[in-house]
C-alpha cells in the first residue's frame, strides 16, 4: 500500500511534464497537421538551455527555466517560419519528412555544441525530500509538478479565453473558412507551432534537472508524446492533458510491479492498444481543440 | 532496349569485385547493398502505397535476430516450459528470417490499416520501439545487450564442390548481388502486375479505388507482408555477414537511412532506392576522411530537406525528365514517372 502511494505520487509529478510534452504536440498536430519529430529535439533543447543558463552563464535556476521556455518559442517560431511556411498545402508525409531532416540536424547539433556526454544541472533545493507518512518527494519534484500545473493552467486559459486562442480554434475547425473571416492563418501556423514548442521546451527544462540532460533524450520523448496525443485523441488539449497523466501512471505502475527494462515499452504498447479499440483517441468527442 | 541496359548494369555489377581490390570498399558495398535491398523494400510501402513506415528497422532487426538465433540455437523459458532449438544450417535460417518477418508485416499491417497516414507512421515506430526494447530485456533469448554471438556465414551445401561456406567478402559480396537482384525482380513484377496498378491507384485516389472495386486493405496488407519479408531478408543477411547481433540494430537512424534513400532516389521508381543507396552508401566513406559523423548526419538532414524542397520526386523523375526532354518530348506513358498528384496537386 505505501508502496502503491509512492508510484502514485511519482506518477502525478511526472505526469505534469508529459502533459505538458502532450498538449504541445497536440496543438501542433491538430492545427497544422504537421507530424513534428522536432519535438522531441525541443525538449532536449529546453533541458540544454537551462543547463547552459546555469552551469555556463550562471544565470539564477529559476530566471533560466522560464529563459529556456522563450529559447524554445523563438526556436519553434524559426522552424516554423523557414521550413514549414514554405511547405503550406504540401501533403502530411512530405512535411514530415522536411521534419524528420529538421529533427536530424537538431540533434546532431545539439551532439557538437554540448558533447555526447550526459550533464546534470546544480538546483538551489535541498538534497533531502519532503517526507510525509510514508511517502517522499524530493523538492526538485514539487517545483516542476507545480511549474507545470501552472503552464497547463496558462495554456487552457490562452486557447479558451483569448483572441488568439479563439482564432486557433477557429483555424482547426476550418482553415479556409478561418480565413475568410479575417484569419491570418499564416500567423496563427506560426504561433501554434511556436507554443508548442515553448511546451516541449517547458518540459524539457522541468524534467533536465530531475534526470540528466543527454542528446538522444529527445527521441524517446517524441515518441511518448506521439503516444500522449493518440491516447487523448488529435488536437484534444484535455486528452493530452488526461493523456500525460495516464501514460506516466501506466510507466510507474509498469515498471513498479511488471518489469522496469520495459517501462518505455509501455507507451508503444498503450498506442497499439487504444488504436485497435478507438482509434480516434480515448476522450474524443469531436475532433477539436479546447 | 530498356532490358539490355538492366542487364548491362547486372554485369556491371557482376565485375565490380575484379576491379575492386579494396577490402574496405568492397565491405562498404556489401553493406550498401544490404540497405539497397531494405530501402527497396521501403519503397514498396512509400513509393507505392504511399503509407510511409518509421519502423522498418523493426522487421530488418527481427529478420536478423530470427535468422541468428534460428543458427545458433537457443533455449528459453516461457511460463516454465522450456523450449529448446538446435542449431539450423543458415539457409533454413534466412528463411526463417525472411518468414517471421514477413509475419510481423502481416499484423502490423492488419492493425494499422484501419487508420493509415499519420497513424501507420506512429505505429510502425511504436513497433520497432516495443521490438527493441523486447530485445534488449529478453535476456534468456536474445542476451541482450551482449549480443548474439559467433552467428554462423552463409554455407551451401552444393551437389559437386560439396560444402561451401561464404567467408570471404567477395563470396558475401555476390550473395547480396543475388539477393537483391531477386528483390528487385519481385518489385519489378509486382508494380507491374495487377497487384501494383491496384496499389498505385490507391496512392494517387483511395476513394476512387474504393469505387471501382479495389480491395484497400488486403492490397496494403500484402504490400505490407513483401515490404516486411525483404527488409527481413535483408536484416538477415546482415546478421550472418556481420556475425553479431545486439539491439542497436534497432536504432531509429537505419529507418532514417532507409527513408533517406528512397526520398532522395526517388519514390516510387524502380530505381529510386539504387540510386540513393549508393548515393549514402558511399558519400560516408568521401565524407568521414573531413568530417566529424555528427557533420555528416547535419549534411544528410539538410540535404533531405533541400531534396524535398527542391525535388520532391527525387532524382531519378528528375534526371529521367531531363533526358526524356533532351531526346524529344514524348507523351509520358509510363506509370511510374508520372508525379505524384497527392504532391502536384498540392503546391
Amino acid at each position: 500500500m505505501d508502496q502503491l502511494l509512492q508510484h502514485l505520487v511519482n506518477a502525478v509529478v511526472l505526469g505534469g511534464t508529459y502533459a505538458l510534452l502532450g498538449i504541445g504536440l497536440t496543438l501542433i498536430f491538430g492545427i497544422m497537421r504537421v507530424v513534428n519529430f522536432t519535438h522531441g529535439e525541443l525538449y532536449a533543447f529546453g533541458a540544454y538551455a537551462v543547463y547552459w543558463f546555469v552551469a555556463t552563464s550562471g544565470v539564477n535556476f529559476f530566471l533560466a527555466i522560464p529563459l529556456a521556455i522563450a529559447a524554445g518559442l523563438l526556436l519553434g517560431a524559426a522552424v516554423e517560419y523557414l521550413l514549414l511556411r514554405p511547405m503550406r498545402g504540401a501533403d502530411i508525409d512530405t512535411t514530415m519528412l522536411v521534419m524528420i531532416g529538421a529533427w536530424i540536424v537538431m540533434q546532431n547539433s545539439e551532439m557538437i555544441v554540448w558533447g555526447g556526454v550526459a550533464k546534470s544541472i546544480t538546483t538551489p533545493f535541498p538534497e533531502s525530500p519532503l517526507v510525509v507518512g510514508p511517502v517522499s518527494v524530493s523538492w526538485l519534484r514539487l517545483f516542476a509538478l507545480g511549474f507545470a500545473l501552472l503552464l497547463i493552467a496558462g495554456t487552457y486559459v490562452l486557447i479558451n479565453r483569448t483572441k488568439l486562442g479563439k482564432a486557433m480554434r477557429a483555424t482547426f475547425q476550418d482553415s479556409d473558412t478561418a480565413a475568410l473571416m479575417g484569419v491570418n492563418i499564416r500567423a496563427i501556423h506560426t504561433a501554434t507551432f511556436a507554443i508548442g514548442s515553448g511546451l516541449a521546451a517547458a518540459a524539457g527544462a522541468l524534467l533536465g534537472p530531475v534526470f540528466l540532460v543527454e542528446p538522444t533524450m529527445g527521441d524517446l520523448a517524441s515518441l511518448k508524446a506521439f503516444a500522449i496525443v493518440i491516447l487523448g485523441g488529435l488536437g484534444n488539449v484535455t486528452g493530452a492533458t488526461i493523456g500525460g497523466f495516464a501514460l506516466a501512471l501506466v510507466e510507474e505502475m509498469g515498471a513498479g510491479y511488471v518489469s522496469s527494462g520495459y517501462r518505455d515499452a509501455m507507451g508503444f504498447a498503450i498506442i497499439i492498444v487504444v488504436l485497435l479499440i478507438k482509434p480516434t483517441g480515448l476522450f474524443a468527442r469531436a475532433e477539436r481543440v479546447g | 532496349m530498356r532490358r539490355a541496359l538492366s542487364y548491362a548494369w547486372l554485369l556491371a555489377l557482376f565485375t565490380v569485385p575484379i576491379w575492386l581490390q579494396d577490402q574496405y570498399l568492397l565491405h562498404v558495398a556489401i553493406v550498401t547493398g544490404i540497405f539497397i535491398i531494405a530501402a527497396m523494400s521501403l519503397n514498396l510501402l512509400l513509393g507505392y502505397t504511399g503509407q510511409l513506415s518509421l519502423g522498418h528497422v523493426g522487421f530488418f532487426g527481427i529478420g536478423a535476430y530470427a535468422s541468428a538465433l534460428a543458427a545458433v540455437g537457443f533455449d528459453v523459458d516461457v511460463f516454465g516450459h522450456t523450449f529448446v532449438h538446435d542449431p539450423w544450417p543458415v539457409p533454413a535460417a534466412f528463411a526463417i528470417g525472411t518468414a517471421v518477418a514477413g509475419l510481423c508485416g502481416y499484423l502490423i499491417g492488419k492493425l494499422s490499416f484501419r487508420v493509415r497516414g499519420a497513424y501507420f507512421v506512429i505505429v510502425t515506430v511504436s513497433f520497432a520501439e516495443v521490438v527493441r526494447i523486447v530485445a534488449v530485456n529478453w535476456v534468456d533469448l536474445t542476451q541482450g545487450p551482449l549480443a548474439v554471438t559467433n552467428i554462423p556465414p552463409f554455407a551451401f551445401a552444393l551437389p559437386a564442390i560439396g560444402r561451401y561456406t561464404l567467408y570471404s567478402k567477395v563470396s558475401n559480396y555476390y550473395l547480396v548481388l543475388l539477393v537483391a537482384t531477386a528483390a528487385y525482380v519481385t518489385i519489378k513484377r509486382l508494380v507491374g502486375s495487377r497487384i501494383g496498378r491496384a496499389m498505385i491507384a490507391l496512392r494517387e485516389n483511395e476513394q476512387l479505388a474504393v469505387s471501382v472495386g479495389i480491395d484497400v486493405t488486403r492490397y496494403l496488407v500484402l504490400a505490407a507482408v513483401v515490404s516486411a519479408a525483404m527488409a527481413g531478408a535483408a536484416g538477415s543477411l546482415y546478421a550472418h555477414y556481420i556475425r553479431i547481433v545486439d539491439p542497436d540494430i534497432f536504432v531509429f537512424l537505419y529507418t532514417v537511412t532507409m527513408v533517406i534513400m528512397v526520398i532522395t532516389g526517388g519514390k516510387g521508381t524502380l530505381a529510386g532506392p539504387i540510386v540513393g543507396g549508393l548515393i549514402f552508401g558511399f558519400v560516408p566513406v568521401v565524407g568521414r576522411s573531413f568530417a566529424s559523423p555528427e557533420v555528416q548526419w547535419i549534411l544528410y538532414g539538410g540535404l533531405m530537406i533541400l531534396v524535398v524542397f527542391l525535388l520532391p520526386q527525387g532524382i531519378t523523375p528528375a534526371v529521367r525528365r531531363l533526358a526524356a526532354a533532351r531526346i524529344a518530348p514524348r507523351p509520358n506513358g509510363n506509370l511510374d514517372v508520372l508525379p505524384d498528384a497527392s504532391q502536384a496537386g498540392g503546391r
